[in-house]
């Protein structure tokens, strides 16, 4: 086989599995839909149309979206090491808690100080809570998933602890941040997002997914961390230190996921409230699976299940909002699947 | 005359676009010891496996005996006389030998179970009628190599097997072992049992073959009476070009030791004692080789030199530096190189692409980058550079390390370790799995290495590869050097002795 059309497999191969699996996706749901006796392509189309056809559909997807960038990002960076973090879910959780203890107390600051610190706090604390499966993962060789998923419990009930206090009378949210430590919306540049909680954030995330991208791509220690998660052997021969190659893979990660928090306390409500998060974390875990541990794919992956998201409560009338978790299950189900038939299609190809 | 026993004919086999076989004729007289030869990928096996049925040829036709037949899986080619015995060994540890030799058609009474006396019986007959030693009652994960190879044939000849493919059959075996076996398949052809002899290994041809058949990218380039064909010529036609013969020696300059171990005792992954005190220098300019069987602490004296596995004792200078005790990259960083004996787990990341393996163990040098940022045009000019002098195929710096022949594999990283410019080399089996061409060339740079003034230590089972690059030899067993000897004082007879650890008991100096 020629080199051209080896780079063109090379190239077409990380696009077509996902694109495959939820092409499949939809049209399964589409039976679904046909079941109870609904239209599929007036369903479809209207959750198309709702969720990107109008600025404020669109404002909604990208909202939606935004929190999923950052947790398919720091799941993908946990992938490219060899690690499965499902604590993305608390570590999101405790960094928009930080962000917002960081903004209640900086009553005086201004904008360039005050929203770079609750930035910062966010970043520190999800990145401590990934650190600390990183480090018994070093250490002890402790296995990161079990701890990981443990932590997401503990910091569940860590801040509804420490928010006692701090909570509203009779609610569940801490006051109102600074208004300097906010995030400004979107619709301030974009009139057309107007009434969306569209915010800054999704800069934020881009910004993050670029950075991602040079680390695993371009550095020396990304270089070290793919070595670590494709082949462990093969790195320690090559001077790698395993154990501390993972540990900051995983508080890499947990900061990824802290940034995520800020998303909702820092660019939407401008508060702290419990149960926030609502497994934004999990579906991250889908969204760096159907993005291929890619940051680009990721940033892709996250805007479907951003606009999916936001469809699903646009038709919420005329078919169950369970169709929705459905139609994202069976993403997952066959971007597993797909990527191994094309693989295999692939390498029947090249032999 | 009689028709061949067994007679491939024009067999064309693709996968996808890559021809194995084109248009293969191959035939074998009955009570013939044929061999068939070629570089790795030549096709060799994949004609076999179509024989054993293993394969569908794309076309081209079988006949046993002039009858055409059909072989659609191996146990019709089992009930029409064929077997076949594996590289890898197909047995179960767990069962006897009587057992695995027997399983599938094991004798059984009408109500009884497997009757294990009977079997143990009919085995050590067919052992006897074939002068084949094997002990029916013993547990297969007790035995030696050789024994167990010795099992898999007769496992073949208890299926009724009379015409037998050997693949690679010696890859496995110590000196001495593979004297045996030639004893006992020249037995098996006076007992009129027709063999195929697949190898890579010119002498074991000259040895015990009658004829021979040279395949070369998948086609017959030469066949005829081995008698006949010199052993340079089989080479040549093999490779498809003359074969140079290795460099004369340079003058060796003054012996300055570059890589010095002191009374090292390495452990293995189990915690037992691996290595146990070993001394060795070796010079600027020298070649040591250490013989050995497999297993008798040479991985484990390699990984602790690299830096891969701690010392329980004792210390290793790099060019004057300690470094016993340090990481992998201390290691590196103090002049040392290291082609492993595991490319695959150790030497390579296969899904990363061929550029990015040539930097693997040098991904902090300032040249490749800056600051913490490595330059993928620097990744890609290195590579373009060493892909051409080491002549990887293909020389294209993105494909990925999995997509490479084994040959290759090995080929990259020998480009790699050579090139970072280190005093000292570790070479653990450095041409394992790689075609005879390939070898060739990596002799010549290790040579060209040593002239250049590093020191060389290398580990390999083949003798013949320690025989021809070594200054000096030792021999390891059991976690000791038992024997240090020159090359010009020794032959693969006293090594291969020393090797089973009888050399010293033997008295042969």
């Amino acid at each position: 086989m020629s080199a051209g059309r080896a780079r063109a497999v090379r190239l077409l191969l990380p696009l077509g599995a996902p694109l495959l699996a939820v092409l499949l996706a939809l049209a399964a749901g589409a039976l679904f839909i046909l079941a109870i006796g609904e239209h599929p392509v007036e369903i479809y189309g209207l959750m198309l149309s709702q969720s990107l056809g109008t600025g404020y559909g669109l404002g909604q997807t990208l909202f939606k979206a935004t929190p999923l960038i950052f947790t398919g990002l720091a799941v993908a960076l946990g992938f490219r090491c060899g690690l499965f973090n499902i604590g993305v879910e608390g570590q999101l959780y405790l960094g928009g808690f930080a962000a917002a203890l960081a903004g209640l107390a900086m009553k005086s600051a201004p904008p360039l100080i005050a929203l770079p610190v609750a930035l910062a706090a966010a970043a520190l604390a999800g990145g401590a809570w990934g650190a600390i499966p990183g480090v018994l993962k070093a250490r002890f060789g402790a296995h990161e998933v079990i701890n990981s998923i443990m932590l997401n419990f503990i910091a569940m009930a860590l801040v509804s602890y420490a928010g006692h206090g701090l909570f509203q009378h009779a609610t569940v949210r801490t006051a109102e941040i600074a208004p300097a430590a906010a995030l400004p919306r979107l619709d301030a540049l974009a009139p057309a997002l107007r009434g969306s909680p569209a915010n800054a954030a999704l800069g934020l995330a881009v910004l993050v997914a670029l950075a991602v991208g040079v680390l695993l791509f371009r550095t020396r220690l990304g270089y070290e961390l793919r070595a670590v998660g494709w082949n462990a052997p093969a790195a320690e021969y090559g001077g790698v230190s395993i154990g501390r190659t993972q540990a900051l893979a995983l508080a890499l990660s947990g900061a990824v996921a802290g940034l995520g928090g800020c998303n909702f306390v820092l660019g939407y409500k401008h508060w702290f409230e419990l149960g926030f998060s609502g497994g934004v974390g999990f579906l991250g875990i889908a969204v760096a699976l159907l993005g291929r541990n890619h940051p680009i794919g990721v940033i892709v992956a996250a805007l479907f299940f951003g606009a999916l998201s936001y469809g699903g409560l646009v038709i919420n009338q005329r078919v169950p909002r369970e169709l929705v978790e459905v139609l994202q299950a069976l993403v997952i189900l066959l971007a597993i699947g797909s990527q191994q038939v094309l693989e295999r299609v692939a390498r029947r190809m090249q032999a | 005359m009689a028709p061949p026993a067994v007679a491939l004919r024009a067999i064309t086999r693709r996968f996808g676009s890559r021809v194995a076989n084109r248009d293969v004729t191959f035939e074998l007289e009955r009570g013939e010891i044929h061999a068939l030869v070629g570089e790795n990928g030549a096709g060799k096996t994949t004609l076999m496996r179509v024989l054993y049925g293993l394969l569908q040829p794309d076309s081209g036709t079988i006949e046993l005996d002039g009858r055409p037949v059909r072989i659609p899986d191996p146990a019709a080619a089992m009930k029409l006389g064929l077997g076949m015995v594996h590289q890898h060994f197909l047995l179960v540890d767990t069962l006897t030998v009587a057992e695995n030799i027997t399983l599938g058609h094991e004798p059984h009474g009408p109500l009884s179970g497997y009757r294990r006396a009977a079997a143990e019986r009919e085995v050590a007959a067919l052992a006897e009628r074939y002068h084949l030693p094997v002990e029916p009652g013993a547990a297969v994960s007790r035995l030696s190599v050789g024994a167990q190879q010795r099992v898999e044939i007769l496992k073949a000849l208890y299926h009724g097997a009379r015409v037998l493919i050997l693949d690679e059959p010696t890859a496995v075996l110590t000196p001495q072992e593979v004297d045996d076996l030639f004893d006992v398949l020249k037995n098996l052809r006076e007992q009129g049992v027709t063999l195929v002899l697949i190898t890579h290994k010119l002498a074991e041809v000259k040895a015990l073959a009658h004829r021979v058949t040279v395949l070369r990218a998948g086609e017959v380039v030469g066949r005829g009476a081995v008698a006949e064909l010199s052993v340079e010529r089989i080479a040549e036609l093999m490779v498809g070009r003359p074969i140079p013969p290795l460099a004369p020696r340079a003058q060796r300059e003054a012996a300055v030791p570059l890589l010095e171990v002191h009374d090292l005792e390495v452990r293995d992954a189990r915690g037992l004692p691996a290595v146990r005190g070993v001394r060795l220098d070796v010079c600027a300019g020298e070649i040591v080789g250490i013989a050995g069987v497999e297993g008798n602490g040479q991985h484990e004296l390699i990984e602790c030199l690299a830096g891969l596995r701690p010392p329980a004792r004792g210390q290793i200078r790099v060019a004057g530096q300690t470094v016993s005790g340090r990481s992998a990259r201390e290691h590196a960083a103090a002049g040392l190189a290291h082609i492993p004996s595991d490319r695959l787990r150790r030497g390579l990341v296969p899904e990363m692409t061929l550029a990015e393996n040539l930097v693997l163990g040098l991904q902090h040098r300032p040249e490749l980058g800056r600051g913490p940022l490595l330059s993928r045009r620097a990744l890609i000019e290195r590579a373009r550079g060493l892909l051409d002098e080491y002549d990887v195929r293909p020389p294209d710096p993105m494909a990925r390390a999995a997509a490479l022949s084994g040959g290759n594999q090995q080929k990259l990283i020998a480009a790699r370790e050579l090139s970072r410019g280190a005093t000292v080399i570790l070479a653990a089996h450095p041409t394992r799995g790689v075609d005879l061409g390939a070898i060739a060339f990596l002799h010549q740079r290790l040579l060209a290495a040593r002239d250049a003034g590093r020191a060389i230590l290398l580990v390999s089972s083949e003798l013949s590869e320690i025989l021809a690059l070594s200054d000096r030899i030792f021999v390891m067993f059991d976690g000791r050097f038992t024997h240090e000897t020159l090359p010009s004082r020794t032959d693969e007879r006293v090594l291969g002795l020393y090797m089973t650890g009888r050399g010293a008991e033997q008295g042969v100096a």
